[in-house]
């Protein structure tokens, strides 16, 4: 079987299992969550993987945008979908603000430059009146998707979430795959040489940049409106970490890495504290007891574990192994 | 005596609480930038580093009494011992990849360094009593200045000055500044690199510890203390460009102040206006106050 075969049964499948999930007895709130980080770490992947600019300021657009569509929602009371479309294009223009000056250097500064920008969001967000400082807005209402479908049911909420969740994956794939993701690609492997091609790589960075933001606005949009709530976690530099975790741990640069990197990294951190407890009743060693409460800890090992000896991610190894065994066999 | 409305000693003492934080600024952004130099890394790590030297300090002292002076010695020696443990088992293998792994790499190492201290210490602040011989404040007339701030001061620029002399002035730095520019060639005149850079990146970290047992006293010692300090420092790296060391400990000093005077004249932005900054000389100045862009 050709490897776009294998993928393509692969996303047959997950779509299958997702739209079943519910009646096998899958919590719908959690899928829902997973599916907002899917959605994250995607659009994180389109700025990292394809376009090869690392933003340390990703938690700026989830967790701003989170707070833009809750405060909509609660105080404004707009319907769903304009509470959304809010989010959606709030992250677009903070990332326009955060990426205008990323841009301005190279690299590595780049970098800092959306730290230190998403920082200083968190600062405004701690200090502004409209998001509850440190206790966050709480009791965002999920209302009725254009004043008709009651979304107070999980089972309907379920769907509108999977099925905008699919929709900007398909986004992001029409996106790399266009002439305009190529330029993105080319600007990664080597920028020099995309300019003296004669593109403008500054507006393409920006552009990138700008969607992914969208994008991540996006799903903290909808992770706001399934959870109902907002928190300063959201905006907090760890949560730019986090995202980048999920993608590193998945496979930078692949499509479905972020998807099972999320998948990975979510449900390590909601169960960590069962296998510690297994851990210790196995060993009996105390201390794994303690492990549900070093999430950090064991986040940090695997950044370290991963930098060093697994930079590929799971898919991307599983991708170089189905490569290897196909060159095999044509020999 | 008054000016806009702030007392004259009120705004003297809040400026040097701005010129204790920069001084931090100036410490740990000088040693980005000489870990950066050589090593091409830019160390998240700094922050728990940083964090190291308080926490030893307080450890030392409430396990088993050792006192400031001392620590002023060992924290940065154990902690140094330890940068050069990181750079031997782990930095090592990624210096030829893209930058980001450096940042990735070293950012993992700040959670896990975090982590444990916090699975001991919590994160609510630890108490640490200024040492006997620079408790309380000396009347200079127009205002009381504390003693320990006034030594946090001249500590940091004194160590400072002395990093500067170092790598600008004697032979030891010349290879250094060498190293920087042509690492291979360097190399071909018989000198060992490899040594080198981990020595430079254990003194690095020791710069962050020495900052860091300076700090126990006036700020509260907690496992997650370097961690907005770091970000901060990433700005200010960001303003200075990380080409000069003095740039590098000007432009702490500087921004501490220019904090510092935040804090009197409009408080609601004093945990800002160092990124506000950043955003303004990115404007006129895209490669940073000293910085030449590469």
């Amino acid at each position: 079987m050709k490897t776009n075969n294998i993928a393509f049964v692969g996303y047959g499948l997950l779509l299958l299992g997702l739209l079943v999930a519910p009646f096998l007895g899958a919590y719908p709130i959690f899928v829902m969550k997973l599916m907002c980080f899917a959605l994250f770490a995607s659009a994180f992947n389109l700025l990292l993987g394809y376009t090869g600019m690392l933003s340390f300021g990703h938690a700026a657009f989830l967790g701003g945008s989170a707070y833009m569509t809750g405060h909509a929602l609660k105080v404004w009371a707009v319907t769903p979908e304009i509470g959304l479309l809010l989010g959606t294009v709030g992250g677009g223009l903070l990332g326009l603000i955060v990426g205008f000056f990323a841009i301005r250097r190279q690299g590595i500064y780049s970098t800092m430059i959306t730290l230190a920008l998403a920082q200083m969001l968190f600062f405004v967000c701690l200090q502004a009146p409209f998001t509850g400082g440190e206790d966050g807005l709480q009791g965002v209402p999920r209302g009725k998707l254009f004043g008709l479908v009651d979304l107070q049911d999980d089972l309907v909420m379920y769907y509108l979430v999977l099925a905008i969740v699919v929709a900007a994956f398909l986004l992001i794939v029409r996106t790399i795959h266009s002439p305009f993701g190529q330029v993105l690609k080319g600007i990664k492997e080597n920028e020099p040489r995309a300019i003296s091609l004669g593109y403008d790589t500054q507006r393409f960075k920006l552009l990138a940049f700008v969607l992914s933001a969208a994008l991540a606005g996006l799903a903290g949009s909808l992770k706001t409106l399934v959870l109902g709530f907002a928190t300063l976690s959201d905006v907090h530099w760890t949560s730019s970490g986090h995202v980048v975790l999920m993608t590193l741990v998945g496979g930078l640069g692949t499509l479905s890495g972020p998807l099972v990197g999320s998948a990975v990294v979510v449900l390590m951190e909601n169960k960590l504290g069962e296998v510690g407890a297994f851990l210790a009743s196995a060993s009996g060693v105390e201390w794994f007891n303690t492990l549900g409460e070093s999430v950090t800890m064991v986040t940090g090992l695997i950044f370290v574990v991963c930098v060093l000896a697994f930079r590929r991610g799971i898919m991307g190894e599983i991708i170089a192994l189905l490569a290897r065994l196909r060159a095999g066999r044509q020999v | 005596m008054e000016i806009f409305g702030v007392s004259l000693p009120g705004l003297l003492s809040q400026l040097l609480l701005g010129l204790v934080n920069g001084s931090f600024y100036a410490i740990l952004s000088l040693g980005l930038a000489v870990i950066f130099g050589l090593l091409n890394v830019i160390n998240f790590a700094h922050g728990a580093l940083f964090m190291m030297g308080a926490v030893l300090t307080w450890m030392a002292m409430n396990y088993f009494g050792i006192n400031y002076w001392v620590m002023l010695l060992l924290a940065p020696l154990v902690v140094g011992g330890f940068g050069v443990l990181i750079e031997r088992l782990l930095l090592r293998w990624i210096y030829k990849l893209d930058h980001l792994y450096g940042l990735l790499l070293t950012l993992g190492l700040t959670l896990l360094i975090e982590g444990v201290f916090r699975s001991v210490y919590g994160v609510s602040g630890l108490g640490y009593d200024t040492p006997e011989l620079l408790e309380g404040a000396t009347n200079l007339g127009f205002m009381y200045m504390p003693n320990y701030r006034a030594w946090v001061v001249v500590a940091s620029i004194g160590v400072c000055i002395g990093t500067w002399y170092v790598i600008e002035k004697t032979k030891l730095g010349a290879y250094l500044r060498a190293g920087t520019e042509n690492p291979r060639l360097v190399e071909a005149f018989g000198i060992n690199v490899p040594v080198m850079i981990t020595l430079t990146y254990a003194f690095g970290a020791a710069l962050a510890a020495f900052a860091g047992v300076l700090s126990a006293p006036v700020y509260q010692v907690s496992p997650l203390m370097g961690q907005n300090l770091i970000i901060v420092v990433f700005a200010v790296v960001v303003i200075g460009g990380m080409g000069s060391i003095m740039g590098s400990i000007l432009t702490g000093l500087g921004l501490g102040v220019i904090e510092g005077f935040t804090k009197v004249f409009y408080p609601e932005a004093s945990s800002t206006v160092v990124f506000v900054i950043m955003v303004i000389v990115l404007l006129i100045r895209p490669a940073g106050l000293f910085g030449k862009e590469k």
